[in-house]
């Protein structure tokens, strides 16, 4: 079992970086969000600094959106898929595997890179460490969500739209939950930030059964 | 391992594809399922793979203790599941840690199917025969007791046709079960032919 979560997590991994692959796409689109806002705001320094954590959530949430289409539809088309249906590890790891995948080329170098890109919406040092936290802690829940709907839509094509409208609603909370416990001056922060690693665990959980049970049956 | 369809219907879309199959398999025995295009050779297998919810029926397999017969079988259809940025060892290699219990090593199952320079090139310069032969290593990578093929053939060379049929052999000849839906002849001294819609 351990065995097929790691191959599986490893051979993600190397199809991120490889030609084609999805690896620094989010991490640009990212950047790209966050760099367009100041533009659109105009240079009020201090309106900046007050949403800023917003900023890095909001634009993380897209980012994480860009490429969930191509979780399991890739390999469904491929035949990959049903080389895991007849794995005796059961899916839920296959789906924890490809999900864990997903979020170290993703969500990881989001939280990684986000002190530095907090520099462009003009976060003080407390709410750059904080919302960088928030972020490492939050977006795997972004990632298990995501993984419900990149399951129910794996059999169709283009079906990127799908999926934003399935796990939008979902990653609500993981939002709100995630941008408080970003904002220093929010006097429940801290209560924020454990609420988030709840949603974390329990989007995990959710996620993985929700996923396997839409795609063991083979997309039909 | 031994397979037993007794009475299997399956439906697509709500539209009946077969109804009423029955027949066994035994171990070292060679089933090749032929029809037209269309009469359900490929959900046959996808039926026994469990891709595809039985309508009626049975499929039963004896023999193989605590496994579930989807741990017991390969299957190697026209999606071929590998990945074309990888090379064909590492494809091999994933293949061999998913499905457990690992048989041939990479290298040496690429020699047998005939591709022993071709282990660290990405799949996507390889051709459709050479990409067949590939998905075709993995029935020797992972020891599994039936092997599910459809249309095994399909853009292989004599020299490959030879070589398949030689490694379908030494799997008959150690106990295994073959189901392939073929519309040209198995190169497979007495097998069995089913034959669907007729």
């Amino acid at each position: 079992m351990m065995r097929t979560f790691l191959a599986l997590v490893r051979r993600d991994l190397a199809l991120a970086t490889r030609v084609g692959g999805a690896g620094g796409l989010s991490l640009v689109f990212f950047l790209m969000v966050v760099t367009l806002i100041p533009f659109g705001l105009g240079p009020d320094l201090n309106l900046l600094s007050r949403i800023g954590p917003a900023i890095l959530w909001i634009a993380g949430v897209l980012a994480t959106l860009i490429g969930l289409d191509r979780l399991f539809q890739a390999d469904e088309e491929d035949g990959s898929l049903d080389l895991m249906r007849l794995s005796p590890a059961p899916f839920e790891v296959v789906v924890l595997a490809k999900a864990t995948a997903h979020w170290l080329a993703t969500g990881l170098p989001l939280a990684v890179f986000a002190p530095l890109f907090g520099l462009l919406v003009a976060l003080e040092p407390a709410a750059l460490a904080r919302t960088a936290l928030s972020l490492l802690i939050g977006t795997p829940a972004l990632t298990f969500a995501g993984a419900i709907g990149a399951a129910l839509a794996a059999s169709i094509r283009r079906g990127g739209l799908v999926i934003a409208i399935l796990v939008v609603p979902l990653m609500v909370p993981t939002l709100i939950f995630g941008v408080a416990a970003g904002d220093p001056t929010n006097p429940a922060s801290a209560q924020a930030l454990t609420i988030l690693a709840a949603l974390t665990l329990a989007t995990g959980a959710i996620g993985c059964i929700g996923a396997a049970a839409a795609l063991r049956g083979g997309g039909e | 391992m031994q397979l037993a369809v007794d009475n299997l219907a399956c439906r697509r879309a709500g539209r009946r594809v077969f109804d009423g199959l029955s027949f066994t398999l035994r171990p070292g025995e060679a089933l090749a399922v032929t029809g037209r295009n269309g009469a359900g050779k490929s959900t046959l297998i996808a039926a026994i793979a469990g891709f595809v919810p039985r309508h009626a029926g049975e499929i039963r397999a004896t023999g193989i203790g605590e496994r579930s017969l989807s741990e017991c079988l390969h299957l190697v259809g026209h999606r071929d599941g590998l990945k074309a940025s990888l090379t064909a060892e590492e494809n091999l290699a994933f293949a061999a840690s998913i499905l457990g219990g690992p048989r041939l090593g990479t290298d040496e199952a690429l020699a047998r199917v005939g591709l022993p320079g071709a282990a660290h090139l990405p799949v996507a310069f390889l051709s459709a025969g050479q990409r067949r032969r590939v998905a075709l290593a993995r029935l020797l990578v992972a020891q599994r007791p039936l092997w599910l093929l459809d249309e095994p053939l399909t853009a292989l060379d004599a020299a490959g046709q030879g070589l398949l049929a030689g490694i379908m052999a030494e799997h008959l000849g150690g106990g295994g079960l073959i189901l392939a839906a073929t519309h040209a002849p198995l190169p497979i001294e007495g097998a069995r032919e089913f034959r669907l819609g007729a």
